[in-house]
Order: structure tokens, then sequence, then C-alpha cells
């Protein structure tokens, strides 16, 4: 292999060109990415660079002096893919042709149906949307959160300690009960009221209403309700980055639909990160996994899949893990709470949110979730890892 | 500064002891036998390595999964970004000991944890 093209320029693509010279890739090797800045780290956008307390210098993903010898074309964005050539068309109509192509294009934030939202609607996936949300932030006055997922009540246990006034809007009856269960979604979304943020569940959004100037002035509910809003974030999920691969051929479902290291259809063509949707043997199915640790880790099987085409009988990933951090409280969870029958506390106590709790199917433990219990966590998140491999 | 730490009898092959000096030092047993000291506060945010995934002679921050080689306190890659400093080491009478090291806390430090106990 020549020549290696990775799009996508964050944390699975840096860990893509970084797993290729590391396993001694010395070909050429280019790195697309739409966005202008050099890799940088995402969790911190919702947790210490919204609340002001790391800069961004802090969230740079390259280790000091950290050469791959790539070339980076930054601010350049993958229109398609050429099935025949491997070859990738640029916005600017460029093309880069390459033996290897490694697809980490990610997931954008979804937006509320509609027209282009009023001033002071938010989503936060990118540095541009964080700098414009900290700004708004520090305007004081209501926020309003459109979603109670992870994202959203990180940004609500951000502003609510800048000394906001906070609500919630969920539309399930319980946040995080996708993730991480009815029960243990109830007790980590319960959280929010412990800090006197509101909590409202079970209820859609029908819009914003705008003032004359334009500017957000309220979220007005499915049900008829307005809440008053100086500022609004809507955290209603991402969805994967893949457009521009219609009509390559690349199977696309919920993300890039790939095998269990990481290969799409395609000869030469592997997908790591938010965009792709692994084949996960011990659930049967696809499953995008949108968390840090995987975009960090995956890359290096997928990579391996790619110089070796295929032949590498790559080492099985690590159960999915990721972490949150609200009001103080870490968040650590791991495995997949889909297809559990039964959740146990382990130790602590969920009211006082300190706890670890497992969850079994047929008796086997299939995910953990601790909160502020990261020694006992990682002995049950090694323990999983030993039985999925 | 020799420190004692824990019997080596209670410090099983794969765990970690946490020395409540300031600032806190962790202790590994490796699945090999060998013992390494390190600085217990991960360099990113405020983490104990003693909680961390040992794999090796390298111990994974429980939060953010920066690697640290245990024998030179290097880090492997962001968001943590600087060593931790190390400790020797000393296994005396089956007592585990540790030297703390002179470096300041905090800045890089180089000197390696001593390999100790590898009989057995
Ligand atoms: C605010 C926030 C907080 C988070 N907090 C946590 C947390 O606490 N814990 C956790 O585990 N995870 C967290 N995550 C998730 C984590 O950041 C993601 O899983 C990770 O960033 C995925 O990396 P990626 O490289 O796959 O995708 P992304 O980081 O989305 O990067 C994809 C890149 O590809 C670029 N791109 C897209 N399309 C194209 C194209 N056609 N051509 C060229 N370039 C393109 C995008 O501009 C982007 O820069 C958080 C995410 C966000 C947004
Ligand atoms: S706290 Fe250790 S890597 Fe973040």
């Amino acid at each position: 292999m020549r020549a290696v093209l990775v799009v996508g320029a964050s944390l699975a693509g840096l860990s893509a060109a970084r797993a290729l010279r590391a396993q001694g890739y010395d070909g050429r090797l280019v790195v697309v990415g739409d966005e202008p800045h050099r890799p940088y780290d995402r969790p911190p956008l919702s947790k210490e660079f919204l609340a002001g307390r790391a800069d961004e210098a802090a969230l740079v993903l390259e280790a000091d002096g950290e050469d791959l010898g790539a070339e980076w074309l930054l601010g350049a964005r993958a229109v398609t893919l050429d099935p025949g050539t491997r070859g990738v068309g640029l916005a600017d109509g460029r093309a880069v042709t390459a033996d290897g192509v490694v697809i980490a294009t990610g997931a954008a934030a979804r937006t509320l149906p509609g027209a282009a939202g009023p001033s002071g609607v938010h989503t936060l996936r990118t540095l541009d949307d964080a700098r414009a949300l900290r700004a708004d932030l520090a305007r004081g006055g209501r926020l309003v959160v459109i979603g109670g997922g992870f994202i959203g009540a990180e940004v609500a246990s951000t502003a609510y300690a800048l000394g906001l006034d906070v609500t919630v809007v969920e539309a399930a009856p319980t946040p995080l009960s996708g993730p991480l269960g009815e029960t243990m979604g109830g007790v980590v979304s319960g959280l929010h009221a412990d800090h006197g943020v509101r909590l409202l569940c079970g209820t859609g959004v029908r819009g914003t209403e705008a003032d004359g100037g334009g500017r957000v002035v309220a979220v007005v509910l499915a049900d008829g309700r307005r809440l008053p809003a100086d500022t609004v974030v809507v955290g209603i999920g991402a969805r994967p980055c893949t457009d521009w691969l219609a009509g390559s051929g690349i199977e696309l479902g919920d993300g890039v639909l790939c095998g269990a290291d990481g290969r799409t259809g395609l000869p030469g063509v592997v997908a790591v990160g938010d965009c792709a949707a692994w084949y996960d043997p011990a659930a049967g199915a696809h499953h995008r996994v949108e968390h840090w640790t995987g975009a960090l880790e995956r890359p290096a099987t997928a990579v391996a899949a790619l110089l070796s085409g295929g032949a590498g009988g790559q080492r099985a990933p690590r159960p999915p893990y990721f972490w949150s951090d609200q009001y103080g409280v870490r968040i650590q969870f791991a495995g997949r709470a889909a297809g559990a029958d039964t959740v146990t506390v382990e130790e602590g106590v969920p009211e006082e949110r300190d706890v670890l709790a497992v969850y079994r199917r047929g008796g086997v433990p299939v995910a953990v979730l601790g909160m502020n219990r990261p020694r006992s966590f990682t002995r049950w998140r090694k323990q999983l890892a030993a039985a999925a491999s | 500064m020799m420190i004692p730490v824990c019997r080596l009898a209670d410090l099983p092959r794969g765990e970690a002891f946490r020395l409540e000096t300031d600032p806190p030092v962790a202790v590994f047993h490796t699945e090999e036998g060998e013992l390494y000291a390190v600085d217990d506060t991960c360099t990113h945010q405020d983490a104990s390595l003693a909680d961390g995934w040992l794999e090796g002679c390298e111990v994974e921050c429980p939060l953010h999964a920066s690697k640290f080689d245990l024998r030179t306190g290097a880090v492997d890659a962001p968001p943590a970004r600087r060593p931790v400093r190390t400790h020797e080491v000393v296994v005396e009478d089956g007592m585990v000991h540790v030297r703390l090291s002179a470096a300041a806390p905090g800045p890089p430090s180089c000197a390696a944890g001593r390999l100790a106990g590898g009989a057995g």
C-alpha cells in the first residue's frame, strides 16, 4: 500500500493516522478534514471549556512535537468516493486517489426540524459551536435545554454552575433510558432535581419564538406551554456524516455498515469512530458507538485489517465505554444496557448518586454503571472485557 | 524518604495500593510480579491512577484512557500531556517500601521505577 487517505480530522482520524504509522506503514498519508482546526478534543466543549475553566490550547489532541508525516488538507470537505479508483473528490474540486481509505467523518448535531432557528438557539458539536454558546451563556438569564441526553445534561450542569436558571425538556418519560435503561436513567437524571434544575419529561417541542430582532425569547412545547428563554440548546443527538458516500456503493444504515474489524464491503476501505456501525457478534447487529474511547481505540483494529487485507485476525474491541461529568459527579458506563434483564446495585446508594450497578442478562454481566466509583468500575470493566474476548 | 507501604503478601499481582502521602503515591504489583510506584494523580484531571487499568508495565487512567509507562512515568497520548513522577520501590523482609523521588512533584521526571520482587 503506497497511499492512504483518512477522511475526517478528529479523534478517530488522528487515531487511524497514528495506528498506521505505529503499525509500520511508511507510505503517503493524507488527512482531509472539513473544519479549519487541527484535531481537538470534544468532551471538554460541554464541560471545562464551556465553563471557561480550560482554554483552546488544552483541547489539542496531538502530543507536543508529534509528527506523523502526514499531509493535512484542512478546511476541505470530501464530497464523493469513487468505488473503482478509491478517489475522493473534495468540495473545492480537488481529488485525492489512494490505495486505502479510512472513513472517519464522525457525526453532526441534529437540529430541530424547520427553518434555521433564531439567534440564541445552539447545537453543540464543534469548537465554533462551543465558542458561540459560551458567549451566550456569559449573558446569564434563562437557559432551556431541549433533550436530556448526555450532552444536554452536561450543558445544563455547566450552565447551572455558571449561575443560569436552567430547564431541561425531554420527550421520553425518563431521560437516558436508551443508554442506561429506565431505572438507572432515572437515577442519573435525578441529578438535575438535586440541584434545582427543572426537568420536564414526556413532552415534545413545537418550536421556538423570537422577538422582532430575531433573538429567541421562548420555547413552545407540544402541549402548548411556553418556556421563556434567553438561550436555547438543542441536544437531541447526532447523525452520522455519511451523505458524501451516497453512490459509492458502500452500505449505509445508521452509519457506515462494517464488519467486526471496521472493513466496509469495498476492498481497501474501512470506517472508524462515530460514523461507523461495526458488526457486534455478541448482539448480532450493527451498532454505532458514539464515544470517545471507541474513536480512540478501534482505528488500530481497522488499520490492521486495512494493511493486512483482512487477514489479520484482529483482537476484538473492548466493550463500549464512556464517561460523563454532571454536577460534579463522575458517571462511567461500559457495555450495553439493551437486552439486560436485571440491574442490581452492588455498591453505594442510588439516592446519594454514589453507586455501582451491574446489568445482567441470564445472570451474565453485560454492562456496568458507576457514579463516583472509579475503582470498582474499572474492575467490572476489566471483567466485562475478559468475558467478551 | 523511605515510607513503608504494606506487606508484599497483601498486594496481589494485578493490584495497586494508594499511599496517602502528599501528593498521594500509587504502588503497582504487575501480573509479571514487578513493583512500581508513581504519583497517584493523573496529570490530566483529578483521577487516581491506582484505580486505573493495569496491563503489563502500563496503567491506563480510569477516566480518559491516557496510558502511563510505570517504568518511566511517560504518557502515551493526550488528553494527559505531562509524565507522572516515578519513585523507587524497595522490598525488605516482606514489606514494600517507597523511596520518594527528590524531584519536585508535577514536572517531568525520568527516574525509572526499580524492578523488585521479580522472583516467584
Ligand atoms: C460536546 C461533546 C461532549 C462529549 N463528551 C463526551 C464524553 O464525556 N465522553 C465520551 O465518551 N464521549 C464524549 N463525546 C463524544 C466524542 O467526542 C466522540 O465520540 C468523538 O469525537 C468521535 O470522534 P470521531 O473522530 O469519530 O468524530 P468527530 O469528532 O465528529 O469528527 C469527525 C470530523 O470529520 C469531519 N467531517 C465530517 N464530514 C466530512 C467530510 N465530508 N469531509 C471531511 N471532513 C468531514 C468533521 O468536521 C469532524 O471534524 C462528546 C461529544 C461532544 C460533541
Ligand atoms: S484524568 Fe487521566 S486522562 Fe483524564
